[in-house]
């Protein structure tokens, strides 16, 4: 017997069939159907948002917090160009996503119908694939290959836009283990000779690294474990990008701590000395490299990555490894246990010493006030509070970012949601609402700064409407901090439209949303202050007014090499003239 | 290619191991790209091109398989070795892509480009359009008492050549349909 039925039900049977508990959207004319047959089910929880942009970074929450793709869906015209923004950040990050988006029928296509938008046109650059399903035979099949594209390979958002027409026809839905497999098979295991390569130069490195990424945590959760693994029988030391940290343990013994621009000293100097980089799952991305040229100029480079063309893309490297993480790690440590390798112990102690030189810079400090709460502060002191606890951190961009990223330690992958690549401001409240709804028992604070938390604020409704208790922690320096920073100190101190005027009253504000604002401008009650944020069974604004004119340090700038990073104290000597991108 | 002097073609093993990643001496390469004939799939694959600020100095595209649903596009593009890598990988990686083939490096290959060649002239011209069409082996297609319309198929260097001969004799207007090609034996 063929199961006939609508489009609109097929789209909520596939959802169905491809385990989606939660999605979030936002209704209009053009997917009024589906909106019908969500109502009469009760398998899949909706989640309304306040606009588009917020459903897709909730859907990008949900999925970096749990490892299952995230799902949004979303009316035809302004609803599909406000997603377009979500899912560029989640092609920059990898992150797995599948966008619903209604489009007028398809006999009004191409002729500037009400709320017509050429959908698939404008999201082709920032997806990594789209359809346009004209005929209802083909969607059920169609939601199933984008669900397996999404996830498969280096993962990343698709989208399917589907004609109101569409929705309404009848088919015969093709059920999940039917759909034609997609001819999509990205190569997941690594070539055991280069593996065997790398093995070999992990044996003669005097100054090795490990420099992983949001490739490790995207593997799944056995990869971090076979880095834990890794770092441990080697004793190399280990670095990660922003999109890795919690891969290894900021506890772990082998951690030297993030490296990048706002990296640690020890980290982008080890990673300037090194003698064999072992790249897992990260990219070279601009932020980390500096001035391509002269980085880490005396090293090996080996890179482990699923996707083949970030491999040689920025940085030439000598042992190519294609493969997920997982797989590569485990062909690695087995290669390595199985010849019974040794690591230059003499090399590594020498390494090792020179790293806890750098360290002893302590290139995090910064002056302590006992009146203004200084960001960093702020920051160490959600950490001692929340350390030990179910704990999901998302943030916004900017200087908080940063400094959160420095100042929290991530023990578990997943656990960390921020937009690296795009560095989109307005990210961290909806992802906050997004990791909630997929953890509704956790502690799950968004670490904001107040310019880039307005840009999304409208999400609070949505959190209040269904009850995701976060906590929106936002350091507040009227200011847009990491503007005013470079233009302090790269364009003459010249403040161009980086302040935040006419700024809301927080606390008047979470009221009028109907949740509880909190404001700290003291340090001494700092401690209370978040104790009582942490403990409110709701959600919560806390308006954490701090100094206004901090800088973020250490900080490389952008056309510099590692090797000529900024400390706090060097500030005041340093002169401009970098490449500003 | 030229730098490292390795004649165009001349190995059937991966010219990638021959030449130094790191040359900045572009070169021309043609590129062979299988796709699922479905819609916009060619705006996917030109969509990298612009976006990423590759060239392309020819582009066809027809489909070659019917039943197989399959597409072929034949690209010629220039860059420094690693940007045709990149260019490789790129498309290589994007879902609709069957397969990718750099024919400049896979081996000895044939490239063919079609041209219709519209020559206006009377008397001496008209005589000396018409030998130079024989030549080159160009066919009258279709012909008024003061103009011929020339089909030719050959490497675009040859139809190079023969519009270069055409333009004094009154070449008007030149449709060309970019470069198809295959790799040569089996």
């Amino acid at each position: 017997m063929s199961k006939q039925m609508t489009g609109a039900k097929m789209v909520v049977q596939a959802l169905k069939d491809q385990g989606v508990e939660v999605v979030f959207g936002y209704p209009g004319g053009a997917v009024l159907p589906i909106y019908d047959e969500l109502f009469l089910q009760n398998d899949i929880r909706h989640i309304l948002v306040r606009h588009e942009q917020g459903a897709v970074h909730m859907a990008e929450g949900y999925a970096r917090s749990t490892g299952k793709p995230g799902v949004a869906l979303v009316t035809s015209g302004p609803g599909a160009t406000n997603a377009v923004t979500g899912l560029t950040d989640a092609l920059m990050d990898s992150i797995p996503i599948v966008v619903l988006t209604g489009q007028v029928p398809t006999f009004m296509i191409g002729t500037d119908g009400f709320q017509e938008a050429d959908t698939v046109g404008i999201t082709r650059p920032c997806t990594k694939m789209n359809w346009l399903v004209k005929d209802t035979a083909k969607l059920s099949e169609t939601i199933h290959q984008a669900f397996h594209v999404a996830t498969h390979g280096r993962p990343g958002p698709v989208l399917i836009d589907i004609p109101k027409d569409v929705q309404f026809a009848t088919a015969e839905y093709t059920p999940a283990e039917k759909a034609k497999v997609s001819h999509y098979q990205p190569r997941t295991e690594g070539d055991p000779a280069q593996i065997a390569r790398l093995v070999e130069l992990m044996e003669q490195a005097e100054r090795p690294i490990l420099y992983t990424g949001g490739g490790v945590i995207n593997s799944g959760p056995r990869a971090s474990q076979l880095l834990r693994e890794l770092a441990t029988e080697t004793g190399f030391p280990v670095t990660s990008t922003l999109m890795g940290l919690g891969a290894y343990p900021a506890s772990g013994k082998n951690w030297i701590g993030m490296l990048g621009m706002h990296g640690l000293y020890e980290a982008n100097l080890a990673m300037h000395g090194c003698d064999l980089m072992i790249n897992i799952g990260a990219r070279f991305d601009d932020r980390i490299t500096g001035r391509v040229k002269d980085f880490s100029p005396r090293s090996k480079k080996a890179h482990i990555d699923i996707d083949p063309s970030s491999i040689n893309k920025v940085i030439h490297v000598d042992v190519p490894i294609v493969g997920d993480v997982t797989k590569v790690l485990e062909e690695l440590l087995r290669q390595w246990r199985a010849r019974g390798s040794r690591t230059d112990q003499r090399g590594l102690a020498k390494w090792w010493k020179q790293i806890d030189e750098w360290r002893a810079v302590k290139c995090l400090s910064y002056k302590p006030s006992s009146t203004t709460i200084k960001p960093q502060y702020a920051l160490e002191r959600l950490e001692a509070l929340t350390k030990g606890m179910d704990r999901y951190i998302c943030t916004e961009v900017g200087q908080h970012q940063m400094w959160a990223a420095q100042f929290l330690g991530f023990e578990e992958p997943n656990r960390w949601m921020t937009s690296g690549g795009l560095g989109t401001m307005g990210y961290g409240l909806p992802a906050s609402i997004g990791v909630q709804i997929a953890h509704p028992d956790a502690l799950v604070i968004n670490v904001a700064g107040e310019a880039s938390w307005l840009m999304n604020m409208q999400e609070m409704g949505t959190a209040m409407q269904f009850r995701a208790p976060v906590k929106q922690f936002i350091l507040n320096n009227e200011r847009l901090g990491m503007v005013r920073q470079w233009q302090e100190l790269l364009h003459g101190e010249r403040y161009s439209s980086s302040w935040s005027e006419s700024l809301p009253d927080f606390v008047k504000l979470a009221e009028a949303f109907g949740c509880k604002g909190i404001k700290c401008d003291d340090p001494k009650d700092l401690d209370d202050a978040i104790m009582e944020m942490i403990r409110h069974d709701g959600p919560v604004i806390f308006d954490c007014l701090v100094e206004k004119h901090e800088n973020c340090f250490p900080m490389i700038p952008s056309g510099k090499p590692h090797n000529e990073m900024l400390l706090s104290a060097d500030a005041e000597a340093f002169r401009s003239g970098a490449v500003l991108v | 290619m030229s730098a490292l002097n390795i004649k165009k073609g001349s190995s059937s093993h991966s010219a990638y191991d021959l030449r130094s990643a790191l040359s900045e001496v572009e070169e021309s390469h043609t590129l062979a790209v299988i796709v699922e004939n479905e819609p916009g799939v060619l705006a996917r694959v030109i969509g990298l091109f612009s976006g990423r600020g590759y060239n392309i100095d020819s582009l066809t595209v027809a489909e070659v398989d019917h039943t197989g649903h399959r597409s072929r596009i034949t690209i010629v593009t220039r860059g420094t070795p690693a940007v045709i890598d990149q260019i490789e990988a790129q498309l290589s990686r994007m879902v609709p892509v069957h397969a990718v083939h750099d024919l400049t490096v896979e081996g000895p290959s044939v490239q063919r480009e079609l041209a219709l060649v519209k020559v206006r002239g009377k008397g001496e011209h008209r005589i000396e359009a018409l030998r130079l069409a024989e030549i080159f082996r160009a066919n009258v297609v279709d012909s008024t008492l003061e103009s011929f319309v020339f089909e030719m198929t050959g490497t675009p260097e040859k139809i190079d050549a023969f519009v270069e001969l055409m333009r004094p004799l009154g070449l008007v207007e030149i449709a060309r349909t970019g470069v198809a090609a295959l790799a040569r034996g089996v």
